[in-house]
């Protein structure tokens, strides 16, 4: 335990280190480390950020589907109360459709039946002069009996 | 008694104990001889200086090496190691200097002081005798007598080392006294406190702050002498066990084995007094410049 010179050289020399490592040493480590430091924190807010970002999102995809779901259902009863107007109005044509055909048959028929009788109206006519004629043996003068044939075609309508 | 004259023949060849550990403590210095004198200014320890300066240099060059290298980035082995390091020093100046233009100095300072004492303590581990066997060939080869080839490989086991470190940090701390509370105002602490600002106990404010920077600095330096000092005594002791080898006989290979125990454990002990004395140096460091920024 003999103090000599060698103290004297040892201040100097760590001063010396010191000197070196806080010009050379700390600043570039310790500006690594802060600099790590703050990406990491700006990783972890973009991390942060972008979750929200996605929460967001899922939120509105949610909406939006949501929304899509609302305005097919609406267009679908539009679509069925339209299809089911339409099959009422042909419905309700056809009907129309039927009931003037089923009239104008009935009126042709009353027609061609009045047409018929009176056909055969004229032609019994016919028949009963005929049938008078032969009857008679003789030649009935038409004119003369006019009046007779007409109250007979009267009497057989 | 055969193993006697055996011991005796022994002795006449190589150094007693007492020589043995008289040699091993003894510093190479400038001039080659034993210093005798308690205090003489013309004497260097060449060997504590080549060493500290030697392991000084080394951890400067890995850790500007991890300087230079070091990215913002992923960080490789080396470089997270040299960080963890550093996030130490730094984490522990923060807690003392509350002063961050002081700490852009004083972490830095902190951080050398810790590595730089790790090495210097951590010398112990080498074999007791490798470097000191090495130089005596060396110095019997160049022609000198190979009997006075001291050398000392843990500067921090000189007293002469310890101290001129605890010194620097009471240089270092005086300055910050200065720096922080201004001449005038260091000055006035210094007759004021801690007895309370009266003139009629200046005198002993004075005393005692005086006897308080000679305590630190002393207790500082001796702590760490001590520690390693003893460290290197004991690993010396322990080398003698093996060094009494007298042949195949008994007593030797009872000797040969409880220096294998003993040195095997004192080397896992010495472990942590290596990196426990490292730290408190730098802790204390810290403590006693944190206390110059303080007021009383």
């Amino acid at each position: 335990m003999n103090l000599n010179a060698t103290l004297i050289i040892q201040i100097v020399v760590f001063l010396t280190f010191v000197w070196f490592t806080k010009s050379f040493v700390w600043p570039p480590i310790v500006k690594a480390l802060d600099e790590r430091a703050k990406k990491i924190a700006d990783g972890l807010a973009a991390a942060d950020k972008a979750k929200a970002d996605l929460a967001n999102a899922e939120k509105k995809s949610i909406e939006e589907l949501r929304a899509a779901r609302e305005s097919a259902a609406e267009l679908r009863s539009g679509a069925e109360k339209q299809a089911a107007k339409l099959v009422e109005d042909a419905r309700a044509e056809a009907n129309r459709i039927i009931a003037a055909a089923r009239e104008a048959a009935t009126t042709e028929a009353a027609a061609a039946a009045q047409k018929a009788k009176d056909a055969l109206r004229d032609q019994v006519a016919t028949l009963a002069v005929a049938g008078a004629e032969r009857i008679l043996r003789r030649e009935i003068n038409a004119q003369v009996h006019a009046d007779l044939l007409t109250n007979l075609k009267q009497e057989l309508s | 008694m055969a193993s006697g004259t055996e011991l005796a023949t022994e002795v006449a060849h190589g150094p007693t104990p007492g020589e043995y550990i008289a040699h091993h403590l003894t510093f190479l210095n400038n001039t080659g001889e034993k210093q005798v004198e308690l205090i003489n200014w013309n004497l260097v320890n060449l060997d504590t200086v080549f060493y500290s300066v030697l392991l000084g240099v080394l951890a400067l060059f890995v850790l500007y090496r991890a300087a230079a290298k070091s990215t913002s980035g992923v960080p490789g082995r080396f470089q997270a190691a040299v960080e963890i390091l550093v996030e130490m020093v730094a984490d522990q100046a923060k807690g003392l200097i509350h002063s961050e233009e002081s700490r852009r100095t004083v972490a830095p300072l902190a951080l050398i002081v810790f590595v730089w004492i790790f090495l210097m303590n951590a010398m112990d581990f080498l074999p007791l005798d490798l470097l000191p066997r090495i130089w005596e060939g060396i110095y019997a080869s160049a022609g000198h007598d190979p009997h006075h080839a001291y050398m000392r490989v843990v500067p921090t086991a000189d007293i002469n080392a310890t101290m001129g470190m605890s010194i620097a940090v009471l240089l270092v701390c005086l300055y910050y006294n200065v720096k922080i509370k201004g001449a005038g105002g260091w000055a006035h602490e210094l007759i004021s406190a801690p007895f309370g600002d009266k003139l009629i106990l200046a005198p002993f404010n004075f005393a005692m702050n005086v006897i308080e920077f000679l305590a630190k600095t002393v207790s500082h330096g001796m702590r760490l002498f001590g520690n390693m000092f003893a460290g290197e005594l004991i690993f010396m002791l322990i080398a003698l066990m093996g060094a009494a080898w007298t042949g195949a006989n008994a007593p030797s290979f009872l000797l040969a084995f409880g220096h294998i125990v003993a040195g095997f454990a004192w080397a896992v002990f010495h472990i942590l007094v290596v990196a426990l004395q490292a730290f408190i140096f730098m802790m204390l460091t810290l403590v006693y410049i944190g206390q110059a920024h303080e007021g009383h």
